[in-house]
């Protein structure tokens, strides 16, 4: 109920319109993507999504209608359609209610709200067998035997400050996986939204684009028409970030670093239905009536690409374990994730997850979780719990490596500034070892877990920044200044991550191409 | 950057001591938000302040707290501004307790399992359709889908559970949260029983005609839900469209109070009860069996109330009407000559008030 889900505020893809065909769609992606998706996957959750709108709208979601009564769609970026199905601009919160909803209607399911994963249990053969968490409430740790566990634990943009995600959103996860042996893959691949505000940055969504909204630098300038003439603001979102970023680092933009999003344009009427929560936005976090004046704003972090390596059910290489979500990595988005695809891939591959690992579960014994690991994850909490407090703070462990990702890890990046983050993330996890923490007790000690997501959120920009430096050109979110240029012929493929102590060991994957073969990418 | 005092209520079960005061120092930008100040706190000086947060950007409803005795979302309120307030209500520091009407467990956390959810379970909050979904979607009027989103946009912080009053006399209420939950069920052309649900709520004694109208819910909803409009809402379709004579008598308060506004323009008091009683009706009050037993019940109530001097005998039989019944007449005959009732929210007019009357007329023409 409190997922981060709640914030995709535009809306959801599907090819659903009579005019419209899932291969659009899929293209759309597969070019959204600076072709690292794989054609497989994405041909599989476009073909799937017109039906997952219907059975969503079936279960209750209150989407947009058009006058006739039926679905109704927006415009969004670097799609080919208006094929985006939105409610309001509360679409995540509308859908993850109505699908808690239907939690609530099976009172033969327990719901543990409120526990915290510590550690991922395997047993001798290395398969999964349960996961050790603990309580936030009591502070008690259990150890749950499973034959298959499925993460969906979302993104990792705390590692980066200013971020659009929320606070939970530590990539535990993704953290987890890695640790427990699985790879990661496409790490490097993080998304910076082009509208988020200066300071806090609280995401604006694309929707107010897709409806119409406009952006302009200090001078004035409709910037866009210079970087994506046929799309303009509708280009894909590292596009327009780039662009924008590009106009604040040459001087065009105003002195807080930022560029003008100019909402005022679309009718009045409109805003207030199909853009109510921005207005919120603007008034409660800037102070500016969006629907009077324009809002500035500026590229921020919002979305990781990347994540745990899965296949298109899916399973990661560890038996009995998924990912589904952000926490994921299909690969559907690739280098670069479209607007409203997030909520798609979360819902179709979610899915397919829950459904294969149900169907191996059935077919399967109950695997052995050892008592041992529950042991380990106690006596680890109690060291944290007990240790002195000479080391730094988690606070200031923590908005260290923010800023420092913010910096080097952004939207224009070389490999001296990837070298000096990794330098400063190595150091950190080296002091994360040390963290004091104030809070001794068992109820809610949220002092502890922002120890242990410490640790969780450290290996993550560890694994981005490694990956970035590893990607010697430039594709999608990753723009390197020293290789400016895309490199099919090196660089069409994966790079995945796999744990060892002294840091990630790198390999490569195929990237799968169905139909598409890359082409220049223009928009 | 200006300093600002942070007066917090920490309770902690373990510690075997109640609830008490501590004060922290903290430095931010007066646009920065409570809950930045608090986490700032948690940071800074102590680790073990505990406090539900997620998404600071009041989506994900998990930082409901208490504010200068107010119910709100810590994220969404400027903490230069609450500095201002606790100043002008001759506080040296902004106050933050939890949430009221639900139980603490530690410092600002409170149980929302224990009073909040077990009443959203208990008003059915999922759709139910009639027989098998159609082969696409089902074809709903547009403007019905943008009603209920308003309730939709409920992300579930509490503040309006914290902050009503009902629940504070009855904490059996359904209350403002779950009711608003309901209507989003029955403002629902896809849902297939409207009327078993309204029945529902208005024969609970602890539902749709518990509430008070006393608004509190409306002025906390950070989401601008308006809880108690929700609830008007069921009760318009429970008495005006399907008639439902409740067993709590809200069908028949309501139709005495409607009634006696038309005819005397103010509330007749002493008629109120009796007509309450008889749906409306004086006679059928005085001739119904039942009616008849609850007004003789009702009597030690009017005893007291006459004992204490709060009904005055004279005012009370000897009604005056308006010198100028006729405005009041005007507005029944608006009302009544809408075909269709108008249903107005902040997705089609925005915020309520004066700078949007403009957007309301529009929003009104089209309705």
């Amino acid at each position: 109920m409190r997922s981060h889900s709640n914030a995709a505020q535009g809306g959801i893809n599907a090819a659903l319109g009579a005019e419209d065909t899932w291969e659009s769609h899929a293209f759309d992606t597969v070019k959204g993507s600076d072709y690292l998706g794989d054609q497989d996957a994405i041909e599989i959750m476009c073909k799937a999504a017109p039906q997952e709108i219907l059975d969503l709208e079936h279960l209750g979601v209150t989407f947009h209608r058009n006058e006739e009564g039926k679905l109704g769609t927006r415009a969004f970026g670097g799609a080919s359609a208006a094929r985006t199905y939105y409610v309001a601009d509360i679409t995540g919160q509308a859908i993850l209610h109505v699908l808690y909803e239907q939690l609530m209607k099976h009172d033969e399911i327990y719901r543990y709200e409120e526990w915290f994963n510590t550690a991922l249990v395997q047993d001798e053969a290395g398969h999964i067998a349960g996961v050790v968490a603990r309580n936030m409430r009591d502070g008690t740790m259990e150890l749950f035997g499973a034959k298959a566990v499925i993460l969906a634990c979302g993104g990792n943009g705390q590692i980066y400050n200013p971020t659009t995600n929320a606070l939970i959103c530590t990539g535990d996860g993704i953290a987890l996986a890695y640790r427990a042996g699985a790879p990661l893959m496409d790490m490097e691949m993080v998304q910076y939204h082009p509208t988020t505000l200066q300071g806090n940055g609280l995401l604006i969504t694309e929707g107010a684009r897709g409806e119409g909204a406009h952006l302009y630098n200090a001078n004035g300038e409709r910037f866009m028409e210079k970087y994506a003439p046929n799309k303009l603001e509708l280009a894909s979102r590292d596009v327009v970030s780039r662009a924008e970023q590009t106009e604040i680092n040459e001087g065009r933009g105003f002195p807080d670093g930022t560029v003008a999003l100019d909402i005022t344009v679309v009718p009045r009427k409109r805003i207030h239905e199909a853009l109510r929560e921005i207005v919120n936005v603007g008034r409660d976090f800037a102070g500016v009536d969006i629907t009077k004046e324009p809002i500035h704003i500026k590229p921020g972090n919002h979305y990781i690409m990347g994540g745990v390596k899965t296949d298109v059910d899916g399973a990661t290489n560890i038996p009995g374990l998924y990912a589904a979500g952000e926490v994921a990595c299909v690969s559907v988005h690739g280098g670069n994730r479209l607007g409203a695809n997030s909520l798609l891939d979360t819902l179709i591959f979610g899915g397919r997850s829950g459904r294969h690992a149900a169907h191996r579960a059935r077919e399967m014994a109950q695997p052995t979780a050892s008592r041992e690991h529950l042991e380990n994850e106690e006596r680890a909490i109690k060291e944290i719990v007990n240790r002195d407090r000479s080391g730094r703070r988690v606070s200031e462990v923590k908005a260290e490596m923010g800023a420092a990702m913010d910096k080097y890890a952004a939207v224009f990046r070389d490999e001296e500034g990837l070298n000096q983050v990794l330098e400063i993330v190595r150091r950190l996890k080296e002091e994360a070892k040390t963290v004091a923490i104030d809070d001794k007790g068992s109820v809610f000690n949220q002092d502890l877990f922002g120890a242990l997501e410490l640790g969780y959120m450290l290996d993550n920009a560890e694994c981005v920044v490694v990956g970035a430096l590893e990607r010697k050109e430039s594709r999608g979110a990753q723009f390197r200044t020293d290789y400016p240029e895309r490199n099919d012929d090196e660089w069409l493929k994966h790079i995945n991550l796999t744990y060892t102590p002294d840091g990630p060991e790198i390999s490569y994957s195929e990237v799968t191409i169905t139909q598409w073969q890359p082409e220049a990418r223009t928009y | 950057m200006p300093d600002y005092t942070l007066k917090i209520r920490r309770y902690n079960p373990e510690s075997g001591q109640t609830a008490y005061w501590e004060n922290f120092t903290v430095q931010l930008d007066p646009a920065r938000s409570v809950l930045d100040g608090i986490l700032q706190a948690r940071n800074d000086q102590d680790g073990s302040i505990a406090i539900r947060c997620s998404c600071q950007a009041a989506i994900c409803g998990s930082c409901g707290v208490r504010i200068n005795g107010k119910s709100r979302l810590a994220c969404n309120t400027k903490i230069g501004e609450a500095a201002e307030r606790a100043t002008a209500m001759g506080k040296d520091a902004i106050v933050v307790e939890p949430m009221g009407n639900m139980p603490v467990i530690k410092d600002l956390i409170v149980d929302m399992d224990a009073v909040h959810w077990k009443k959203v379970h208990r008003v059915v909050p999922w759709l139910l359709p009639a027989g098998e979904p159609p082969e696409r979607e089902y074809i709903v009027p547009a403007e019905s889908m943008i009603d209920v989103t308003q309730a939709m946009a409920c992300i579930h912080c509490g503040a309006c559970v914290s902050a009503c009053l009902a629940l504070e006399v009855d904490p059996d209420f359904v209350g403002p949260a779950a009711l608003a939950k309901a209507y989003r069920f029955v403002g629902d052309p896809r849902d297939a029983h409207e009327e078993e649900r309204l029945k529902d709520l208005a024969e609970d004694e602890h539902g749709i005609y518990d509430c008070t109208h006393c608004f509190a819910c409306v002025e906390v909803c950070p989401k601008g839900v308006a809880p108690m409009d929700q609830i008007m809402r069921l009760r318009r379709r429970a008495t005006g469209d399907y008639g439902i004579k409740d067993s709590n008598n809200g069908y028949g308060h309501e139709k005495a109070f409607v009634g006696l506004i038309e005819r005397y323009g103010t509330l007749h008091e002493s008629q109120l009860l009796p007509r309450s009683y008889g749906q409306g009706s004086l006679i059928r009050s005085q001739l119904d069996p039942s009616s008849l037993r609850q007004l003789i019940t009702a009597l030690p109530t009017v005893v007291n109330g006459l004992k204490s001097g709060k009904v005055a005998p004279k005012a009370a039989i000897w009604h005056h009407k308006l010198p100028d019944q006729k405005q009041v007449r005007r507005i029944y005959n608006e009302v009544h000559s809408h075909g269709e009732r108008i249903e107005l929210n902040m997705y089609i007019v925005g915020e309520s008030g004066g700078e949007n009357e403009g957007a309301m007329a529009e929003g009104g023409a089209e309705g």
